[in-house]
C-alpha cells in the first residue's frame, strides 16, 4: 500500500475546474515533484494535501487514513511556503519549537529537538536571532527545520526556493534533498523550475490545465515524453511538422527531406501531417565520418557561444533546429550561411501524439 | 525654485501661527493668577486638587478598559474580514466610520433609550453597569482610530501565510490569534490605544450624559467656574494629548519586522 495516496482528486471553482482527475500513489520515503506553468493547479493539489483546500471530490489518504476532511492542524504534515512564513515576533529557535510547543511536549524534549534541527539545517549558532536578521536562503532553511521539528508524516515544498537567488537556489536544493534523504521522509515539491525537479525527485508529475500529463522518473519524463506538452515544457525541444511517408517504418517526410523514427507513428495514413521532436543535444553536425540515420541538409543560420555550450540554428526551408555541442577551443563554430549537414539517430526522433498541434 | 521654497516656508508660518499663538496665549494667561507676576499657581490648584486627580485616575482607567476591549473586539474582527470574508471589508469600514458621523450627543440618547433601568437591559440602573456602558460608549467612538490603525497593521504582514504556517504547525484559532497575530501587530494596536487614550481623556458628552466621573465633565465645570484654572487644565490636556502622538511616533519608528 503506498503512503500517501490521492484519489480521483478533482477542485473546482464554479464551472472551472482547476485540478481534475488526479490520482497519485507515493510510497514511504520517495520524493516526488509537481512540475508545470503558473496556473496549472500543482499548488492547489499541494494545498489541498496540506488541508487549506477542500476538494471538491476525490479522497486524500495517509499512510492509510483518509484526511480528506481533516484540518490542517489534525493531519500532522509538514509544510514549507514559497513566502517562508517564519513568525516575526518569534527568534529562530522559537519558530523551531513553536509546533513542538503547541503540542505540549516536554522543555527538555523540545530544547534537544531544536538543537537537533538547527544543526542539522548547518544553522547551530543563529537560535537567538529574529528573522529579519537572517538572509533568503538561511530564512528558508529555518523554515523547513520548523516543518521537520514536529516529525510529520509528509513534507509538502510550495516551491520553496523560488524567491532565491541562482547559486542559492542550487546549493539549497541538495541540501533539501540530503536531509529529505537522510529522514526518509516522503515529500511532495512544487515547482515550475524543470532543473530543480529533474535534479531532485524520484519521480515528477508534469501537470498542465489542472490534469496531470504524464509521471514518471526524471530520465523517463525527459527521454520520453508522452505529449508535445511534455516534450516543450520539459527541457529544450525542435518540434518538426512532416507529411507522413510509411507508418509503419516511422517513414517521415519534412521539407522534401525524408528521416525517419525509431518506431511507427501510430494511426498514421501516408500524407498525414504528423510533429515529430527532437532534442538538440540529440543532433550533431556531419564532419564527413560515417554518419547517423537520419541526415538533413541545411545552412547556419545562427550562431550563439554560450560559454561551455555553442548553439547553432541550422535552416531547412520551412524548418529549423537548434542543436547544442561542447565549445571546443580548437575547432570554432562554423560561420553563418556555411551549408551543413546535421544528424541524429532513429532513436532520438520523437513521435508526439496525434491530436498535437505545431 | 526660489518663489515655491518661499511659498512652502510662508504656508508653514501661517499654520504655525494660527496653531501655536492660541497655545501660547492660552499658557500666558494661565500664569497669571498671582497678579503682578507669572507663577504656576493655577497649575499647582488644579493638580492639587482632589477632583482632579480622581476624575483623571477615573478617566485612566476607563481608557485602560476601552484599550483592552477594542483591541480583543476590533483585531479578530479585522483578522477575519482580512482573511475569510474580504468582501464584507467596505461595510465594515463603513460601519467603524459611522462615529465620526453620528454625533456623540445621539449616540449616548440611543443608550440611554436601549439600556436604560427599565429596559431589557438595564444597564444605568447602578454604578458599575454604568460604567461599563461607558466603556462601551467609549470603544465605539474609539472604533474608527483603532480599526484603522490595526488594519494597517495587518497589512504589514502576510496574514494568511502566517495563519496557513501555525495552522499547519498544529495551532488552533486561539493560539494562532495570541502567539501569532496580537504580538505582530502590537506597534499598530499601540498606535490605537494611545489615540483612544487622548479621546477618552478629553471626552465630555458621553460622560457627562451617563453622570460617570470622568475628565472631560472635571474641565467642564472648572471652566465654567475658575477662570485661570481652565487655561491650566487645558495646556495639561494638551501635553497629556502631546505626549500620546510622541509616543506613537517612539513606537511606530521601533524596527520593523521583517514580513517574511
Amino acid at each position: 500500500m503506498a503512503f500517501l495516496e490521492i484519489k480521483n482528486l478533482r477542485k473546482a471553482y464554479g464551472a472551472n475546474n482547476v485540478v481534475e482527475n488526479f490520482d497519485l500513489a507515493v510510497q514511504q520515503g520517495e520524493f516526488v515533484s509537481f512540475l508545470g506553468p503558473s496556473g496549472c493547479g500543482k499548488t492547489t493539489t499541494l494545498r489541498m494535501v496540506a488541508g487549506f483546500e477542500t476538494p471538491t471530490a476525490g479522497n486524500i489518504l495517509i499512510n492509510g487514513k483518509d484526511v480528506t476532511n481533516l484540518r490542517p492542524n489534525q493531519r500532522n504534515v509538514g509544510m514549507v511556503f514559497q513566502a517562508y512564513a517564519l513568525f516575526p515576533n518569534m527568534t529562530v529557535e522559537e519558530n523551531v519549537a513553536f509546533g513542538l510547543k503547541v503540542a505540549k511536549r516536554p522543555a527538555d524534549e523540545i530544547k534537544s529537538r531544536v538543537a537537533e534541527m538547527l544543526a542539522l539545517i548547518k544553522l547551530p549558532q543563529m537560535g537567538a536571532r529574529y528573522p529579519y536578521q537572517l538572509s533568503g536562503g538561511q530564512q528558508q532553511r529555518v523554515a523547513l527545520a520548523r516543518a521537520l521539528a514536529i516529525k510529520p508524516q509528509v513534507l509538502l515544498l510550495d516551491e520553496p526556493l523560488s524567491a532565491l537567488d541562482a547559486k542559492i537556489r542550487v546549493s539549497l536544493r541538495e541540501e533539501i534533498r540530503h536531509v529529505q534523504r537522510s529522514l526518509g521522509i516522503t515529500t511532495i515539491y512544487v515547482t515550475h523550475d524543470q532543473e530543480e525537479a529533474l535534479s531532485m525527485s524520484d519521480r515528477i508529475v508534469v501537470m498542465s490545465e489542472g490534469r496531470m500529463e504524464q509521471v514518471g522518473a526524471p530520465f523517463e519524463i525527459y527521454n520520453y515524453p508522452r505529449t508535445r506538452f511534455v516534450a516543450s515544457f520539459v527541457g529544450t525541444l525542435n518540434i518538426l511538422r512532416g507529411k507522413v511517408v510509411d507508418g509503419a517504418t516511422g517513414r517521415i517526410e519534412i521539407d522534401g527531406q525524408q528521416i525517419s523514427a525509431a518506431k511507427a507513428i501510430p494511426d498514421a495514413q501516408p500524407g498525414q501531417i504528423r510533429s515529430v521532436a527532437l532534442r538538440p543535444e540529440a543532433v550533431t553536425l556531419r564532419n564527413g565520418a560515417a554518419g547517423s540515420a537520419n541526415q538533413m541538409r541545411g545552412a547556419i543560420e545562427e550562431v550563439h557561444f554560450l560559454g561551455a555550450v555553442v548553439r547553432i540554428r541550422v535552416r531547412f526551408k520551412e524548418h529549423a533546429i537548434s542543436l547544442d555541442t561542447f565549445n571546443n577551443p580548437s575547432a570554432p563554430p562554423p560561420p553563418r550561411g556555411e551549408p551543413v549537414t546535421v544528424q541524429f539517430g532513429r532513436e532520438d526522433l520523437l513521435v508526439l501524439e496525434a491530436g498535437e498541434s505545431a | 525654485m526660489k518663489q515655491s521654497r518661499f511659498g512652502a516656508w510662508l504656508a508653514i508660518a501661517i499654520g504655525t501661527v494660527y496653531f501655536v499663538l492660541p497655545l501660547i496665549a492660552t499658557f500666558e494667561f494661565s500664569l497669571r493668577l498671582r497678579r503682578g507676576e507669572y507663577s504656576f499657581d493655577a497649575y499647582a490648584i488644579v493638580l492639587g486638587d482632589p477632583r482632579f486627580q480622581e476624575s483623571f485616575l477615573y478617566s485612566t482607567i476607563q481608557a485602560v478598559a476601552t484599550i483592552i476591549v477594542g483591541a480583543l473586539l476590533v483585531v479578530p474582527t479585522a483578522y477575519f474580514i482580512r482573511l475569510r470574508l474580504p468582501r464584507l471589508r467596505p461595510i465594515v469600514e463603513f460601519i467603524t466610520l459611522l462615529p465620526l458621523v453620528i454625533p456623540a450627543i445621539v449616540i449616548v440618547f440611543g443608550y440611554l433609550r436601549l439600556y436604560n433601568s427599565s429596559s431589557w437591559l438595564p444597564l444605568t440602573a447602578t454604578t458599575r453597569t454604568s460604567d461599563l456602558l461607558l466603556t462601551f460608549s467609549y470603544v465605539v467612538l474609539a472604533l474608527p482610530y483603532m480599526y484603522r490603525a490595526v488594519d494597517t497593521g495587518l497589512r504589514a504582514i502576510d496574514v494568511r501565510t502566517l495563519t496557513e504556517a501555525a495552522e499547519n504547525l498544529g495551532a488552533g484559532w486561539t493560539t494562532i490569534m495570541f502567539k501569532v497575530i496580537f504580538p505582530n501587530v502590537k506597534v499598530a494596536i499601540l498606535s490605537g490605544a494611545f489615540l483612544t487614550f487622548a479621546i477618552v481623556i478629553g471626552e465630555f458628552t458621553m460622560a457627562s450624559l451617563l453622570d460617570r466621573p470622568a475628565f472631560g465633565p472635571y474641565l467642564q465645570l472648572i471652566g465654567a467656574n475658575r477662570a485661570y484654572e481652565p487655561s491650566a487644565l487645558a495646556i495639561i490636556a494638551f501635553i497629556v494629548t502631546w505626549a500620546c502622538m510622541g509616543l506613537i511616533n517612539l513606537f511606530g519608528r521601533t524596527p520593523a519586522m521583517a514580513k517574511r
